[in-house]
Order: structure tokens, then C-alpha cells, then sequence
């Protein structure tokens, strides 16, 4: 997700389409992305450390985004 | 007096690019392909227009992390010259190499259309044959050129006199109109600290030559390459 104080013009448009078809009192929308893999490793610490790094070193970039990590399985 | 432009699968300036640093030393630029960590030494190293990888992820992302780009950062580091342009500035900052980000364009449209930059300072490599303060006109491209960075950043990167270039109209105000895409401080281009690095949106080797329209932008290219081999 983008950070709050990060200005996220596709959201902003998106919110606007949903007013134009008529879904009050809708406001703040932020759009984000979802990224599913499978990993092999069954730990589920050491996933999570793995999945960390790889969103530091590419799926995030962290100057303009957050990311949050969920395990399943 | 030797140059490099760096090819990625996407990337669609760097023949405009090779003419331009042809044309500005009079010798064949080196290609580099984006699986190559082996760069030729090389004064000068350009970061061409594009969309590589197809823009996949967020832009500049893939190619920021390919074996050619760290090569590129090692050799920024040591200080050899680097120049991105618009996907190059957007791979610049994927790297850590430039601070801050390339958003999505404020109106959200992709933008092809010449404007107009002031020349923040003429004391560096890429801009001594500008006027200091003068407005030039350079062609924009992109879908991705809303520059953001954090209060900090900015404050650092104004204290430091780290623009290169700002969006302006044609006499070099800088105004919210001259704006295109919505960028933080009308800002169209950065150095690192070091001044070696600059990274910018706007496409200076698509007006390197009278018979295209203009020739601002061969300025900078005669500019760094007179600069360096002085």
C-alpha cells in the first residue's frame, strides 16, 4: 500500500467512480497490491524473515509504500 | 573520452540516446545489455528512455535489480558520470542511487509534449553550456513522472541544491500551470550529493538536433562530454 501523506491519484479517481454510480459516503480510497507466491520453506519464522527480505529488496519500495505479510497454509 | 548506454528489453531511447553521445564525442557509444555486469571503462554512462520489463511491478524496478545496474551503481559510487533519463530516472531512484520516487501522473494521462525547464544551476557536469536560471525547452514522455520524496528528503535536497531542473513556462517561472504531472517543487530532475549522478524525466536526445525541432537538449550532451574530457 501506499504510504498516508502519499498522494495516490488512481485511488482518488477510483473514489470518484464510485460517486459517479452512486456509492455515498465513500472517501479515503487508496489503492494498493496484492502479490501471492508459494514459498517451499515450511518454517514459518524463517518464511516470514525470507518474505521480509524480499519485499525490502524488490516487491516494495519502501519510500513510498507499506507492506504488510499474511501466511497461509 | 568513452560512453556506455545501457539496453534493457523495454528500453526504447537508447538509439536516440546513442546518437546523441555519437554526435557529442564523435565515437560509438558501448551498448550494454542488461544481463552484462561487465562494463568497458567508461567516462560517462547513460540510462535510456523506456518502459523495461514492460513496466512490471512499479516502473524501474526490475531493471534497478539486473546485473548491468550494479554494475552501474558501483561505478556511480566511484564516480563516474550517470545520466537517466525519464525510465532512467525512475530506475536511478529503484536503486537507491537517486532519493525519492517517480509516482503516477497527477491527471493520470500519459503526457507527450515539449516544456519548459529552468536550469537551476550551471555549474555542474550536465549543465555548464546552459545559462544559470535560463528556461530550456526539452520534450516529456511519460505515464510516471510525478516526483515524490518525504518533507526530509526535500528539505535536504533544496538545502543542498540538489534540483537540477524545475518545470517552469517559456520566461522560467516556475508555476503550478508549468506543472505537467504533479511533481513535488515542480521538480523535472535531480543530482546525488555527489553531483556525478542526474537523473530526469524530460528527453534531452530527442531535441539534440536542429532537424528535430530543437537543440536544447545537445547542449547537455556537448556540455558533459566537453566537461569530462577537460
Amino acid at each position: 500500500m501506499l504510504k498516508s501523506g502519499v498522494l495516490d491519484p488512481q485511488g482518488k479517481a477510483v473514489e470518484t467512480a464510485l460517486g459517479s454510480l452512486g456509492f455515498a459516503g465513500v472517501s479515503g480510497v487508496r489503492q494498493g497490491k496484492v502479490i501471492e507466491m508459494e514459498v517451499a520453506e515450511s518454517d514459518p519464522d524463517k518464511a516470514r524473515a525470507e518474505l521480509e527480505k524480499m519485499c525490502e529488496k524488490l516487491l516494495a519500495n519502501t519510500v513510498i509504500e507499506t507492506y504488510a505479510i499474511e501466511l497461509q497454509g | 573520452m568513452q560512453t556506455a548506454v545501457i539496453q534493457f528489453p523495454g528500453s526504447n531511447c537508447d538509439r536516440d540516446a546513442q546518437v546523441a553521445l555519437r554526435q557529442a564525442t564523435g565515437k560509438e557509444p558501448y551498448v550494454i545489455w542488461h544481463r552484462d555486469s561487465e562494463i568497458p571503462k567508461v567516462d560517462l554512462i547513460v540510462i535510456p528512455g523506456g518502459f523495461t520489463y514492460g513496466d512490471y511491478l512499479r516502473v524501474g524496478a526490475m531493471a534497478a535489480n539486473s546485473p548491468a545496474m550494479q554494475t552501474v551503481v558501483e561505478r556511480a559510487n566511484a564516480g563516474v558520470a550517470v545520466l537517466g533519463i525519464c525510465n532512467g530516472f525512475q530506475i536511478l531512484t529503484e536503486t537507491g542511487l537517486l532519493p525519492g520516487a517517480l509516482m503516477r501522473n497527477a491527471n493520470l494521462k500519459f503526457i507527450c509534449r515539449d516544456v519548459w525547464l529552468r536550469v537551476e544551476r550551471n555549474d555542474t557536469l550536465f549543465t555548464a553550456g546552459y545559462a544559470g536560471n535560463s528556461a530550456i525547452r526539452i520534450p516529456i514522455a511519460h505515464h510516471d513522472g510525478n516526483y515524490f520524496a518525504d518533507a526530509e528528503t526535500l528539505k535536504r535536497l533544496e538545502g543542498e541544491n540538489l534540483v537540477a531542473f524545475r518545470y517552469c513556462d517559456e520566461t522560467g517561472a516556475v508555476t503550478p500551470e508549468s506543472n505537467p504531472n504533479g511533481s513535488v517543487g515542480n521538480i523535472a530532475g535531480i543530482y546525488n550529493a555527489k553531483l556525478n549522478v542526474l537523473g530526469m524525466m524530460p528527453h534531452p536526445e530527442r531535441l539534440a538536433d536542429p532537424v528535430l525541432g530543437g537543440a536544447d537538449g545537445r547542449i547537455m550532451f556537448q556540455g558533459v562530454v566537453d566537461a569530462l574530457a577537460a
